[in-house]
Formats: C-alpha cells, structure tokens, sequence
C-alpha cells in the first residue's frame, strides 16, 4: 500500500504535545491523511510514550496499542502524544512531569484532565481529533473545559491493549472532535473486538449519528443538580436538556441514590488497582538506569520516591493502604460492592429511561493551581464517575458558556447503546447549530 | 502457605498478617512416639507449548536469555494477559485426576511483591477461588495404601529468573532472563497426612507419574517441579485428635526444594533439627527456612524478607474462569492405579513388577510394546529386575533402548537359545555401546558375533573330562572335602563352554561325573 507523508508544525502555545511528529506517514482509509494526537498513555512503536511521567522518559514502546494499528490501518497520520496528568491521576493536566496544558479558551485557566492535552490539541485547532482515555472522566472533564465532544465508550467496546493501565476495571480508550459527527466517525475506526485483550467485547460501531430524538426518554437525576455544582453551570444545562425536549424528548426526574457512595467506590477502586499497575516501575526496566552501586531494593525505593509526580505517589500509598491485609474487606471490598450499587441504579433507571443527561462538570474549567488541594480535585470528578463505576457510555458534548468559559452537557446510556448516546448529543448540537 | 479453601473471604484474611507467630503452641519434651506431620505445596510447570497469557514458546531452556518474550510476557506498560485454554485444560486434567471438586467459577488473582524477576512486580495467580478443590491421591505408605488429601489445586504464571555470572556469592550483578515468565504453573497444595520423609517423596512421585500419563508435565525438564514443605513433630495422637486446631508445636516451612530426592533430604535434616531444639527445651518457631540442595540442610530465612503482605486482588484484566461445563467433556486416559491393575490381571504381572511397571509411563509403555511380542512374564522379570538395574547402573534412561532389542534378547532367553547369564552379557554389551555411542547391534548379531549361543549337548562332557583330566589337584581337594574346590572346578569348566552352557545343568553334569569317578 502506498504511503504518504503529512507535514505537521504546530504553533503549540498551550503545551499540547509532550512529542509531535513533524512528518508522519499515513494510507488509505476512512481516515485518509487525517492528523490525529493520541493521549501519551497509548503505546505507540517507536514514538516515546511517557504516560506524563518522569519514571518512563526515554521509553520507547516496540509495540503499537491495538486502536493505533487500526487508526494506521484506516490513513490516519499520528502527528504526536499529547500531555495528561501523570498515568492519567488528574482532573487539571496540572500533575504532568512536563508542566501542565492550558486552556484555549483562557491560558490562565486548565484545560481539564487528565487528557487535558488531546482536547487543547483539538479545542485549539492543531488536529481535528485525537484519542484520549478515561477512568473517571478523564475525557469528559477536558471536553467539556476545551469545549469539545468526547465520549467514554461502554467498557468493553474498545481494546486497552497498549493502553497503559491506571485503573483497568474503569478505564476506556474513545474519540474526541470538535462534532458529534466527527467523534462518530473516529469511534467507529476504533470500537471492535480485541481477542488480546480479555475484556473486549464483539460489538463493533458501525453507526451514523442520527438527529430524531422523537419520543426518547431522558433521565434527569437530582443528584446531578446537588451541592457542589454551580448553579450558573447548572442553568445551562437545563436549558440544554429543554432543547432536547423541545425536539420531541421526554424529560423525566429521577434519583441516583447510589451516587452518595460513587466518589469514594471510584476513589478506592482506582488507587488500589494504580497501586498494582505502577509497581514494575522499579527503575530496572524503564526510565534513566539506577545507580547500580547501591543494592537493588535500596536503589528502587529511591528511584520510586523522586521520579513518580506528588499525586502519584499519593494514590500509590492511598492503594497500598487499601489492599493490605486487615484492611481490604473495609475498603477494596466495600467499594466493590458500593460500585455494583451504582451499577443497580443504573440498571433500574434504565428500565423507564433511554439516556440519562447532567452537566458534565460540576463548574467551569479552574484557573491554573486553584485546585492544589487534592480532595477537592477529586470532588469535582462526582459527575463523572458513576459512567465508569458502571461501565456504561457517556459523552460530553458543548452547551453553551458561562464567563466565556465553555460548559458540557452530560449524556450517558446503557451499556453497548454508545449510538443513542451519541444521537442524543448529535440532536442536541444540530438544534442549536 | 495459602492454606485455603474455597469461598473464604478475602475479609478476613489473618493467614496474611506478617510475622504472626501463634503463642498459644504448647512445647511437650520430646518422645520416641512423636510423629511427623507433613504437607506439600508443589509446583509443576504445565507442558504446553506456548506460555499462560501470551504466544510465546516455552521451550527457551537452549536459547539465549529474554529470547522467549514479548510485551506481555514482559510486562510491558499496555499489554494486556490472555489466558492460554490449553494450560486450563491440562490443569482441569490434573484437578480431576486428583479427584477434586473443580469450582464453577475460579478467579485470577494479582500477588504483589517485588523482586526483579518479576517483572509486573505482581503474579497472576488464584486466591480465594482456585480453579479446584478437595480432592485426594493414593500413595504407597509406610503402612499400606494411604490416601494424601488434596486441598486445593491453582493455575499461576512462573516469574522470570536471576543468572549470577560466576556464582551468587561471586557475581557483581544479578542479570535477569524473562524467558522462563509466564510459563504456566499449576499449584497443588495438601492436606498435612504425610508422616514421613519416605511418604513425602512417594507422594511427589505418584504425583509425577500421574502428571506424566495425563500429558501435562517432562519431569525431565530442569526446573519443572518446585516443592515447598510444612513439617512439624507432635506427640502421638496430638494432631489427628484435634485436626487443624490442635495446640501442639509450631510448623515450619522448608522452601526451595526442587528434586524429588531432595524432599526427603531436606525433611530428614527437618526432622533431626526440630528433635534437637526440642531436646534442649527450646520451643520450635512457627518459620520459613531454605533448603541447601548442595549441603543437604535447611537454613533460617531472614525472617523479614519472607513476612510480605501480598495484598491480593482480582486481576481485572481477566475474566473469571467457568469450566463447569467444560470439565465434563474432558475425558482421561488410564491412570496408574489402573494400569497397574491391568498389568496384572492381563499379563499375570506379580504386584510388584506390576507396580514397578507403571511408576514411569515411558516404562510402562516401554514393557507393553515388549510384553506384546514376548513372553508377558519373562518380559516382566527382564524389563523390571534387570533393565531397570543395568540402566540405573550406567545412570540412563528407559529411552535410551528400544524394546524391539528387548523383544529380540527375551525371546532369544526363552527359546533357550541362549542362557540368562548370557542374555545379561548381551545386554550389557548394547546398553555400553549406546553409551559409547558404538551401537553394538541386536541382541541376535550380538549373540552370533560373540558366539554365545548355547552350547550343544557335547561341548559340556567333553568340558568336564578334559578338567577332570587336567586339574588332578583340584580333585583331590573335592575329595578331602574342600568346598572351594568345587566351584573353582565348575569355573574351570565354564571356561572352556565359554559360558554357553546352562550353569545349573554344568552344576549337575559335574556332580555326577565326580561321584562317578569316586565309585
Ligand atoms: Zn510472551
């Protein structure tokens, strides 16, 4: 197959782009000569991919992540990695080892997290998509920030093969776009099954979005209107949701009790698995060589106390805390069964509604370091944690702006019904077109 | 040890609490009537072509270090486990032939430590629900068949390996090989019912042999098999009375024992240890130690380095396993025992032989391929006896002859065409010339070249007269009643047979020639 060669020199004023190929060969396909920025937790053969972390610079990955072969495979041009939150423990792109993105729309302000570089990559016009992945709203959080769209597939329905793990059992690769439209398009390249990766279900995506809402019914929980969000924010996306009422929707008010528990089932299930993921980071493998003079433990113990970012290490030893004998069954225990309660609201909700819609984020993207303190950085992720909590697809689509900030509106479906998620967003972004 | 059974919640998991020493043990003085308690915790590597979660050969053993690997097998950030059905299909082999109940669903679980062989710094492995439990195996006891309880039967990943150029005391790196990571392991851990050195090893060898004959395992292999094992002395009757609750003396665990002969080794230097601590009114302490292949004795671990909280979880990348439906259709073939009573009843093999027989599946296949053209019972005594005992000699294997040279020797044996003295000859003239990598060639041209055939019915008179002639000394000796002389005689008249003749009728045709010459 012939292959050409795209030239790509960005003006990144917003530290978009931990690396950039400047002349990236791509084929034929739906993609064709396509630039697209991957996240730098996506294992890319021989593009250096960091995660965002000091303890993995120089590391070259001798293996393509499965959605990369196939945006490849499709004519995409892999223009370069963009910046996140270390291992993707982040709501702000702040907690990058390589300084922190920010936001078009305000430099003053982030661009959200942790794929905080994919959306500014997007938001900013550099590339018009890119791959981001999400935890616990990691692209959400930044779409909604950047005012772009972003969708968190159903677990399941995209392979995490090459995707370096941060919370396995919660985490998603999806598309981010500037359109509903868009985002489609790069979803249906990347959905599919995976036999490499365990988890991956054979439900591939091969869908149009389609604008007639006429009679879909919409959940719309309390618990997204609770404390926390800011009632300006809260403003604009009822407005939205009466939009989608006004083309045919049916609005129904419900409760997601379950949602009293989703932060702190969220919190406890991803540090424990993070703890697990980022042991073999032991400066054997990976990164700068350790002095070798030193005995191993003593010199691994080093390397993991100043290479892994303040957060990092806070969820390593939060993790490690929660797995430990004596202590399991009242924290990783209890949050898996705090986490099936989630998935039963769902569920439950799911019988008398088709999609459930919210605000994406409880507030406006924060001005730089205005979340330095960290529980209330993890407050601002409530939203957005019950969709992974769950597994189900959700999106986050612009709605609007509050202080010439941009805001998203929230909609999230059962499981494997990514296309009315997406439908529901595309209907709502045609209407105020 | 993971001393546990099925549905136990991970809750409550005190096995785990490092360094928990019980203070309750009572420590009585030492008697002769004190018993041993012995329980096995043995790791076999599954014998199935490529590795447990990816595609990678497990046949690295004469290749270059990390030549076997790849991202996952690495564990490289990103990739992701596949689980290898051939490996859970070996292992629900084993889980049934040990007779355990194999759990509808069975979990894969992260161990988390780090050491530099293990490059996840975690390994996949079975926790509170392995793939099988509760089953048993009989061996043969110190008294009669004895049935060993299984508790539990697990898959798991081998971590990699640590090479010291040089030798550990002497090397200034620790190199590490990932090759032999993620080759699968299948656990089998046992109920405490060995009570003795000799029953621990023969434990482990029913079980080899088992392994063998369902295909799953080549004990021949370096590394295949790693035992570790708990054992303790308690007075008479202590531990049987009160089962696992029972206040007697601490147990300890012996680790890294990994040949079959040096489970005893190690538990017979355990043993002696244990009696003189107790003898000195020291209490015995609830340990880890290690066992030195090379010196024969166990040593005190660093007690620290062995108290890891492993903080087990459900490894989320893989999905539970359910094989309920599976284990069904997974049929077996002959197992020892079995095939055992088949050799008897088929053959008229005595038990013993029988047993012999079918401790070693190439051997046992070895005799039914001779058995099939030979007499059954003289292959029997010829395969059992003397093979076995003239290869043991020159160290080599049943593989290394083929039993259509056996076939070839026992017919010659029973058609008389030669004698067995002869027939011992003729095979050792094979078995050295394998080893001298000189094939010697069938026992047939052995016996022609060597003109070994038996002797024709004149050869032995002619034999005796002419000693008797020549050897008058010697005959007089005999007759003043010096029994040396007598065999010196036969061995003068072996001589000139050339050892054709049958020794018992030689015996009898001397004899008679001698009191003939007396009258
Ligand atoms: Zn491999």
């Amino acid at each position: 197959m012939a292959r050409s060669r795209l030239s790509f020199s960005p003006d990144d004023r917003v530290n978009a782009f931990l690396t950039t190929c400047p002349e990236p060969e791509y084929g034929t396909g739906s993609l064709e000569g396509l630039a697209i920025a991957i996240k730098d937790n996506i294992s890319t053969k021989g593009i250096p991919t960091t995660a965002g972390s000091r303890i993995l610079e120089g590391y070259v990955p001798p293996y393509d992540a499965h959605v990369v072969s196939l945006l490849m495979a499709n004519g995409a041009a892999i223009v370069g990695k963009t910046n996140m939150d270390e291992f993707g423990m982040g709501t702000t792109t702040e907690n990058s080892a390589y300084g922190p993105t920010l936001n078009p729309h305000d430099t003053g302000r982030v661009p959200g997290g942790s794929s905080g570089g994919s959306a500014a990559a997007v938001a900013s016009g550099m590339v018009r998509m890119a791959l981001g992945s999400d935890t616990g709203g990691s692209i959400r959080c930044p779409a909604a920030f950047c005012g772009i769209v972003g969708l968190k597939p159903t677990y399941g329905r995209v392979s995490r093969y090459g995707l370096i793990a941060y919370a396995n059992s919660l985490e998603q690769i999806g598309p981010m776009a500037r359109t509903v439209m868009e985002t489609s398009r790069l979803m249906q390249v990347i959905a599919g099954y995976d036999p490499r990766d365990s988890t991956s279900v054979d439900q591939p995506y091969c869908h149009t979005p389609e604008k007639n809402i006429q009679g879909r019914r919409i959940g719309v929980p309390e618990e997204f209107f609770g404390a926390g969000v800011d009632p300006v924010v809260a403003a604009k996306v009822w407005e939205a949701i009466e939009v989608l009422e006004r083309k045919g929707a049916d609005i129904v008010t419900c409760r997601m009790p379950a949602m009293a528990y989703a932060l702190a089932a969220y919190y406890v299930t991803c540090v424990s698995e993070a703890s697990s993921n980022l042991a073999r980071f032991d400066g054997v493998r990976y990164g700068p060589a350790v002095d070798t003079k030193k005995p191993w433990h003593e010199a691994f113990q080093e390397r993991r106390g100043t290479s892994f970012g303040k957060e990092v290490r806070r969820r390593i030893m939060l993790g490690t805390f929660a797995l430990s004998s004596g202590y399991y069954g009242k924290y990783y225990a209890k949050a898996q069964s705090a986490r099936q309660q989630v998935k039963s609201d769902f569920l439950r909700l799911f019988k008398e509604v088709d999609v459930i819609a919210g605000p994406t984020m409880p507030t406006i993207a924060f001005r730089l370091g205005e979340k330095a303190d960290p529980l209330s950085m993890y407050l601002s992720d409530i939203l957005t944690v019950p969709a992974n909590l769950a597994g189900v697809p959700a999106i986050s689509v612009p709605c609007g702006a509050v202080d010439g900030m941009p805001v998203g509106l929230q909609v999230m479906g059962r499981p494997f019904e990514d296309e009315v998620v997406i439908d529901t967003a595309y209907a709502y972004e045609q209407a105020v077109d | 040890m993971e001393n546990l059974s099925a549905g136990t919640i991970p809750d409550s998991r005190s096995e785990q609490i490092p360094g928990q020493i019980s203070s309750a043990r009572g420590n009585p003085p030492i008697s002769e009537t004190d018993e041993t308690i012995i329980g096995l915790e043995v790791h076999c590597q599954l014998d199935t072509v490529t590795k447990l979660f990816c595609a990678c050969s497990t046949d690295y053993r004469s290749d270059g270090p990390n030549t076997h690997t790849c991202p996952v097998c690495l564990g490289l950030p990103g990739a992701l486990p596949k689980i290898n059905k051939r490996a859970v299909e070996y292992a629900l082999r084993v889980a049934k032939a040990l007779n355990c109940e194999v759990l509808p669903e069975s979990v894969f679980s992260r161990k988390n430590y780090f050491y530099p062989d293990l490059d996840k710094a975690f390994q996949i492995s079975q926790y509170d629900k392995p793939l099988a439990v509760g089953g048993h195996l009989i061996i043969e006891g110190e008294n009669g068949e004895k049935l060993v309880r299984i508790t539990r039967v697990h898959m798991e990943e081998d971590p990699g390996r640590l090479v010291h150029k040089g030798g550990v005391d002497r090397a200034r790196y620790s190199l590490v090989d990932y090759n032999r990571a993620g080759i699968p392991l299948i656990e089998i851990v046992t109920e405490p019912d060995m009570r003795s050195p000799k029953e621990a090893r023969r434990f482990l060898n029913k079980l080899r042999t088992t392994l063998e004959y369902l295909s799953v395992f080549d004990s021949d292999k370096e590394g295949s098999l790693r035992v570790d094992a708990n054992i303790s002395l308690q007075p008479e009757g202590w531990f049987d009375r009160e089962k696992k609750s029972y206040k007697g003396r601490n147990r300890v665990e012996v680790k890294n024992i990994s040949s079959y002969k040096g489970v005893e080794k190690a538990l017979t230097f355990e043993i002696t240890r244990q009696r003189n601590v107790i003898r000195k009114g020291q209490p015995i302490e609830q340990a880890t130690r290690h066992f030195v292949e090379t010196r024969g004795i166990t040593t005190a671990s660093r007690s620290k380095e062995e108290e890891h909280d492993y903080r087990y979880f459900p490894e989320p990348d893989l999905c539970p396993l359910r094989v309920s439906s599976w284990v069904d259709l997974i049929e077996l073939p002959e197992l020892p025992d079995a095939r055992r009573a088949r050799f008897i009843r088929q053959y008229g093999c005595s038990s013993n032989h029988a047993r012999t027989l079918t401790g070693d599946l190439k051997l046992a296949d070895f005799y039914e391929k001779v058995a099939l053209k030979a007499d059954p019972l003289l292959s029997a005594t010829w395969v059992a006896d003397t093979l076995i005992g003239e290869l043991n000699y020159r160290d080599m294997g049943i593989g290394a002859v083929t039993p259509a040279h056996m076939t070839d020797l026992i017919n010659l044996v029973e058609s008389k065409t030669i004698t067995d003295k002869n027939a011992i000859d003729v095979l050792r003239t094979i078995l050295d010339g394998i080893l001298k990598k000189e094939p010697a060639g069938t026992p047939s041209q052995i016996v022609a070249r060597l003109d070994l055939g038996a002797s024709e019915s004149d050869v032995a008179p002619a034999a005796i007269s002419e000693v008797i002639r020549e050897q008058p000394q010697a005959i007089a000796d005999y007759k003043s009643g010096k029994k040396g002389a007598f065999m010196f005689l036969i061995g003068q008249v072996m001589k000139k047979t050339r050892g054709k003749a049958d020794p018992a009728e030689l015996n009898r045709m001397l004899q008679a020639a001698l009191d003939e010459g007396e009258q």
